[in-house]
């Protein structure tokens, strides 16, 4: 018998599509997601996200928990960032009860947020490319920097990653002079390790290829599919919640928001690097004018702490992007709904346009471009 | 001067000038030799809960009040009190018992917890052989006593250590100004007389 031509009458091999799993526990997913490819030879046609291995009750748990009590398990949304973290439920909370924060903390609550960022742009873009292949060496990089910051951390708060650093009303304990000295050294020395990361990275031939042109997310769509943080930015969407909800003491800072033209892998990775200057601007700012004075306001009470009936919504612009907590209260000690919308997930939605048409070790990278940290997509 | 590959050899230059560093300077030496030598923990770090007593560990700060039990977002803690032979309540817990493999380290109980009773240690090797009852911190366990605290977070142990001893203090002179004012009141006024008539 005669096997059938695989080149058919048009010069092209026929194929059919194949239907692969990559992940949950592939180490390019960034943690337990998978996703459902559907390839024709090695070009994505269909791709399904499938989220939930890492689900653990976060917004049940808080319905049944007095307000503070959720303040640790927010440090386990998005685990690079529990100082921001802390922040958005600290805002909700304040807004729907109406405290009025010390301008200390305001200012010690950008120094964490800012810091935060730093980390988490680094290590994201470390991430990136060890994506792309460059094994190792970016990422190690990024975290040796990370470090330093995450010491600040366990300096101030007495936790690396799990901060539970912010109280309702202010902060937790107050900055030494020491700890300032600390951040200040930090900030000094950022600039050196981001002209370094640059030249390592920004104009390398092979990483221009890999990412530029690559998963591009036209600014329709990241505005219909309501896409936050440095994705927008990238492309070209100019919304930064730091400017527009002007929360805590961001009004009094002078600091610009970087907005790409393409939308591409590469523009992804090149906002966060412009992002991470513009923290070091903010972070120089507020390290230089920060005030004496009290950290936590004097008529929040610790136990027994109850809110007005009511609801609320805070945001913040966290690393990811748009960082929000919604609270119903009864007037209880515990809320009576407690959601959260995470900047990870709603980023998530995008994921199939974006990698379309693209060989499957592209989407690997489009993936990594977007950020995720999965104790966030799945909660 | 731009000639194809340049981005490549400006990237190989700075992984050369790292990895040749790296056998010239301590700083760029990022690697910790763990368990030969340690990172020196800061004094605010914080690992789990211990139980602070004064004198003896038949005497804890600690007075079975639960409010760290029901505060305890994990609910990690179990907490029964002590009772006399006649069941009246003797201020201490009988059974304290920590669940570490729950517990998130968030110190919450050391800072709802009125007494100064309850705070955080540093010691970070806690692993174990076992999953279940060795991961349970008993009342022995847990009980250590103020010179341990005051080794391992000096400044917040001095501060306490003066806000205790001012609590005190102030209790005792309130206790000696209400024992003078009675005292007085009884040296100025007679015992009251009978009232009822005898018939």
């Amino acid at each position: 018998m005669i096997a059938e031509p695989l080149i058919n009458s048009a010069g092209t091999i026929t194929t059919q599509t194949l239907e692969i799993s990559i992940g949950p526990q592939h180490p390019s997913t960034h943690g337990v997601f998978r996703m459902d490819v559907v390839l024709d030879g090695e070009i994505v046609r269909a791709l399904k996200p499938v989220v939930g291995y890492l689900h653990r009750n976060h917004e049940q748990l808080a319905e049944k928990m007095a307000w503070l009590g959720s303040m640790p398990y927010t440090d386990r949304l998005d685990y690079f960032n529990s100082m921001s973290n802390n922040w958005a439920y600290a805002l909700a909370v304040e807004k729907l009860a109406g405290i009025k924060v010390p301008a200390r903390a305001e200012y010690i609550r950008v120094i964490m947020a800012e810091l935060s960022r730093l980390q988490n742009h680094a290590s994201a873009i470390g991430f990136l490319l060890q994506d792309c292949g460059a094994w190792g060496t970016p990422l190690l990089y990024a975290f040796k920097e990370r470090e330093k910051i995450l010491d600040f951390f366990e300096t101030v708060s007495g936790s690396r990653m799990m901060c539970n650093y912010f109280r309702f009303g202010g902060v937790r304990v107050d900055l030494a002079e020491a700890m300032l000295a600390m951040a200040r050294k930090i900030v000094a020395e950022f600039p050196k390790f981001l002209d370094e990361f640059e030249k390592l990275m920004t104009t390398n031939e092979v990483v221009l290829a890999r990412c530029q042109r690559v998963g591009i997310l036209p600014k329709e769509l990241a505005i219909a599919g309501s896409i936050s943080g440095p994705v927008a930015r990238a492309s070209g969407v100019e919304y930064d919640i730091r400017k527009v909800d002007k929360y805590g003491i961001y009004d009094r800072l002078e600091f610009g928001v970087p907005v790409g033209e393409v939308g591409d892998v590469y523009d992804r990775y090149y906002i966060r690097v412009l992002e991470m200057r513009e923290a070091v601007k903010i972070l120089q700012q507020v390290l230089r004018d920060i005030p004496a004075g009290p950290v936590q306001a004097v008529e929040v009470k610790l136990r027994g702490f109850k809110l007005p009936a009511g609801d609320g919504y805070g945001r913040i612009e966290g690393p990811k992007g748009e960082l929000g907590f919604y609270l119903v209260s009864e007037g209880g000690p515990k809320p009576y709904r407690y959601h959260i919308r995470p900047p990870s997930f709603i980023n998530l939605t995008v994921l199939e346009d974006m990698c379309l048409g693209h060989k499957v070790a592209d989407a690997i990278i489009i993936l990594g471009s977007i950020d995720i940290v999965l104790g966030e997509v799945d909660r | 001067m731009n000639y194809p590959g340049k981005g490549l050899m400006e990237g190989l230059a700075v992984t050369a000038r790292n990895f040749v560093g790296s056998y010239f300077y301590k700083d760029r030496l990022t690697t910790v030799q763990y368990p030969e030598e340690r990172v020196q923990t800061p004094e605010n770090s914080r690992t789990f809960p211990f139980l602070v007593f004064e004198d003896s560990p038949d005497k804890p700060r600690c007075t079975a009040c639960k409010i760290c039990e029901t505060e305890c977002p994990p609910k990690c803690i179990y907490i029964v009190m002590d009772r006399d032979d006649k069941g009246k309540p003797m201020q201490r817990p009988k059974v304290f018992d920590i669940d570490i493999s729950v517990c998130m380290q968030c110190q919450i109980c050391v800072e709802v917890c009125p007494f100064d009773a309850i705070k955080m240690d540093n010691d970070y090797e806690k692993s174990k052989y076992e999953r279940f009852d060795a991961l349970v911190e008993r009342l022995p366990d847990l009980l250590k006593p103020n010179e341990y605290y005051r080794k391992v977070k000096p400044t917040e142990a001095s501060e306490v250590d003066a806000r205790l001893k001012a609590e005190a203090e102030a209790k005792a002179a309130k206790k000696a100004a209400a024992a003078a004012a009675a005292a007085a009141k009884a040296a100025a006024q007679p015992p009251p007389a009978p009232t009822g008539t005898v018939t």
